[in-house]
C-alpha cells in the first residue's frame, strides 16, 4: 500500500527540482534529482506509487513544470497539501499528476494511505481515519480525469467550464 | 443586470469575457499576449505538438525568449535553444535571442503588453506587467501550450488584496525594492495565494514605470496570481485607456503602509518574506554581490549602484556581478557612463539576461559563501549551490555592501 512521505510548509520548486537541472526534456534527469536537497535519502526510501504529503503552499516559487513532472516521473501517485501554490497546482493537474488539497489531516511519515480522486477522499489505514479534500472546480476535475491538459484538449479542442 | 463595483482584475477579465465576472467565478478569456523562455518553452513546444498543434492561434502575439541560460552553458541547453529557434522560424512568432534581455524587461521595452490587456507568461514573474495596469499571470508550460493553440485560457477570477502606499517621498537610500520587501513581509510567502495584489495610494504619483515593475514583480513572492498598479501617475509613450478600480470594490484585505519613514529592508536566508531592517544585519560579511534580474536590473538600478561606487573600489576579496536587464538597459548604461563607473569600481558586467539569478550559469556561489543580491528569491540553492546563503536587498544596499565587504546601509555615513 502507498506510504506517506511527509514534508513541511513552503516547499518551493527549487527544493523539488533545482533550477540547474530543469533545462532538459529528458525526464530521467529530472527524476534523478527530485527532492534531493530537501531529502537526500528520498530516492532510497521512495517506492513508485507512494504519496507526498506537505503542509501549506507546496510548490511555491518558479513556474517550472519540471517540478510536478519530476514527481510524476518517479511515480508519485498523489500529492496532498493543506494548500498548493497556484502555478504548481495548475501545472500538476495539467500534466496529470494527481493533487488534493486537504486542510485538515494527521498524516505521519510512513502512514499507509489509499485515495479516491473523484470523491476527493483519502483513507489513512494506519490511523483508521478518513480525510475530505477541497472540491476542485469542474474544469480542473475534468482535466485531471482525462489525464492532463494534452489529452483533454485533443479530445475537446476547447475549454468547457 | 446591475453591475456590482469591481476591482481592476475583475474589470479587465470582464471586458475580455464579454460579461461581468467577479471573484471566485470561472471564465474563459482571450489572451492578448503570451511568452515562454528557454526554461519553459521546450516543454511548451512539446505539449503544443502533442495537443495536435501546428499553427499558433495568433503568431504575432506569441514571444519566445532565450534569457535564462544565455548564452548556452553546455550542449544540452544549446540544443534546446536550437529547438526554440526552429520553432520560431516555423511558426512566425516573435523571437528574441541571447543578449536581448530578461523576458519581462523585453516585453515591456518592446511594448508587447499594454494597459488593460491580459498576458500569460510561462514564467512566475509575469505579474511584473501589472506595472502597466495589465492583468498578467505566470503559468506553466502546458497551460501556455493551450494558449498557443487556442489563444485562450480558463481562469478563476481572483479576489484582491488592496495595498495602499501612503506618503509622498521615500527616505534617501530607500527605493521601490524596500517598499515591496515590506509588502512581502506583511503578506508572507503565501499570503496572496490565488489573489490579485492591487496597489493604490499617494506614493503612486511619484513612482516611475521601473518602480512599478518592482512592486508587481515580487507579488510572485507573495504567492499572488497577479499584481496590478492603479494607473494614477502612470506615464507611457503612447495613448492608453487606464483601468481604475471602483471605489466600493470588494477586497479580502486592505493593507495600509506609510512609506515616509520606511528604512532599507533586507530579506535574509532562505525566504523572501523573512524581511528585516538592513541595520539589524549590518556588518554581516559578504563576498559576492549581484545586481540584475527582472526585479532590479534596470537603468535606475545600475545608476543607484554607480552613485555609491563612483570613484571607489569594491572591497578586496569581494566580487560584484552585474547583468543589465535588457539590451536597451545595457546601451543606456553604456551611453551615460554608468557602466564605466561600475567597471572601474571592480564590477564584472555579464550578458543581459537572467545571469546567476536561477543558478544555471554565469556566477554560481561557492560553499559557505554569503551573497547579497538585488534579485527576488533567496530559496536555498536558488543560485545553484544549496551550501550558500542569499540576502535580498535593493541595488543601493548591494553596492554599499560590496564596497565594504559587509552588509551596509546605503546612506552615506563617511
Ligand atoms: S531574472 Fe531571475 S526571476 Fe527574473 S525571469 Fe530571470 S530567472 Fe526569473
Amino acid at each position: 500500500m502507498p506510504k506517506a512521505h511527509v514534508y513541511g510548509d513552503n516547499v518551493d520548486t527549487d527544493r523539488i527540482i533545482p533550477g540547474k537541472y530543469t533545462k532538459t526534456l529528458d525526464l530521467s534527469t529530472l527524476a534523478a534529482h527530485v527532492m534531493e536537497d530537501i531529502d537526500p535519502d528520498f530516492s532510497k526510501r521512495f517506492i513508485a506509487g507512494d504519496i507526498i504529503v506537505a503542509g501549506d503552499n507546496f510548490g511555491c516559487g518558479s513556474s517550472r513544470e519540471q517540478a510536478p513532472l519530476a514527481l510524476k516521473t518517479v511515480g508519485v501517485s498523489l500529492v496532498i497539501a493543506r494548500f498548493f501554490a497556484r502555478i504548481f497546482f495548475r501545472n500538476a493537474i495539467n500534466i496529470g499528476l494527481p493533487v488534493l488539497e486537504v486542510p485538515l489531516h494527521k498524516i505521519q511519515p510512513g502512514d499507509e494511505l489509499s485515495f479516491d480522486l473523484a470523491l476527493g477522499k483519502i483513507i489513512n489505514h494506519t490511523r483508521q481515519e478518513i480525510y475530505q479534500a477541497t472540491q476542485l472546480p469542474p474544469v480542473m476535475l475534468n482535466i485531471m480525469q482525462e489525464g492532463g491538459l494534452v489529452p483533454y484538449l485533443r479530445k475537446h479542442k476547447d475549454f468547457i467550464l | 443586470m446591475i453591475m456590482q463595483p469591481q476591482t481592476i482584475a475583475e474589470k479587465i477579465l470582464s471586458k475580455h469575457a464579454g460579461y461581468p465576472v467577479y471573484a471566485g467565478e470561472l471564465c474563459v478569456v482571450p489572451v492578448d499576449g503570451a511568452m515562454a523562455t528557454d526554461t519553459t518553452a521546450p516543454l511548451a513546444i512539446q505539449a503544443f505538438k502533442e495537443m495536435g498543434g501546428e499553427r499558433l492561434a495568433v503568431p504575432d502575439r506569441f514571444h519566445l525568449i532565450i534569457d535564462h541560460a544565455a548564452p548556452a552553458p553546455n550542449e544540452r541547453i544549446a540544443n534546446l535553444h536550437q529547438m526554440m529557434r526552429s520553432f520560431a522560424t516555423e511558426t512566425g512568432c516573435h523571437f528574441y535571442d541571447i543578449g536581448s534581455g530578461i523576458c519581462h524587461q523585453v516585453m515591456v521595452d518592446h511594448h508587447r503588453v499594454r494597459p488593460g490587456e491580459i498576458f500569460m507568461g510561462a514564467d512566475s514573474h509575469t505579474p511584473t506587467y501589472g506595472a502597466l495596469n495589465a492583468f498578467a499571470c505566470g503559468v506553466g508550460s502546458t497551460d501556455l501550450a493551450a494558449v498557443m493553440l487556442t489563444g485562450k485560457i480558463w481562469l478563476k477570477v481572483p479576489s484582491s488584496i488592496r495595498v495602499n502606499l501612503h506618503g509622498h517621498r521615500l527616505q534617501p537610500g530607500v527605493s521601490a525594492k524596500d517598499v515591496v520587501l515590506e509588502v512581502v513581509k506583511q503578506l508572507t510567502i503565501s499570503g496572496a495565494n490565488y489573489q490579485s495584489v492591487e496597489y493604490h495610494g499617494e506614493l503612486l504619483h511619484h513612482l516611475t514605470l521601473s518602480d512599478r515593475m518592482v512592486l508587481c514583480n515580487m507579488v510572485a513572492e507573495m504567492g499572488a496570481k497577479t499584481g496590478i498598479v492603479s494607473p494614477e501617475g502612470l506615464q507611457l509613450p503612447y495613448n492608453f485607456e487606464p483601468v481604475f478600480a471602483d471605489k466600493a470594490a470588494t477586497y479580502t484585505r486592505v493593507l495600509d503602509i506609510d512609506t515616509t519613514d520606511l528604512q532599507p529592508r533586507i530579506a535574509i536566508p532562505h525566504s523572501p518574506d523573512d524581511v528585516h531592517d538592513v541595520s539589524t544585519y549590518a556588518g554581516t560579511p559578504v563576498t559576492y554581490g549581484f545586481i540584475g534580474t527582472c526585479t532590479n536590473g534596470r537603468l535606475n538600478d545600475l545608476q543607484a549602484a554607480a552613485a555609491i561606487l563612483k570613484g571607489k573600489k569594491i572591497a578586496s576579496g569581494v566580487r560584484l556581478v552585474i547583468a543589465p536587464a535588457s539590451r536597451q538597459v545595457l546601451i543606456d548604461a553604456l551611453q551615460d557612463g554608468t557602466l564605466q563607473t561600475l567597471i572601474e569600481a571592480g564590477a564584472s558586467i555579464i550578458n543581459s539576461g537572467c545571469g546567476p539569478c536561477v543558478g544555471t550559469h554565469d556566477g554560481v556561489p561557492g560553499d559557505g559563501e554569503i551573497v547579497i543580491s538585488a534579485a527576488n528569491r533567496n530559496f536555498r540553492g536558488r543560485m545553484g549551490n544549496p551550501r550558500s546563503e542569499i540576502y535580498l536587498a535593493s541595488p543601493a544596499t548591494v553596492a554599499a555592501s560590496v564596497l565594504h565587504g559587509r552588509i551596509t546601509l546605503p546612506v552615506q555615513t563617511d
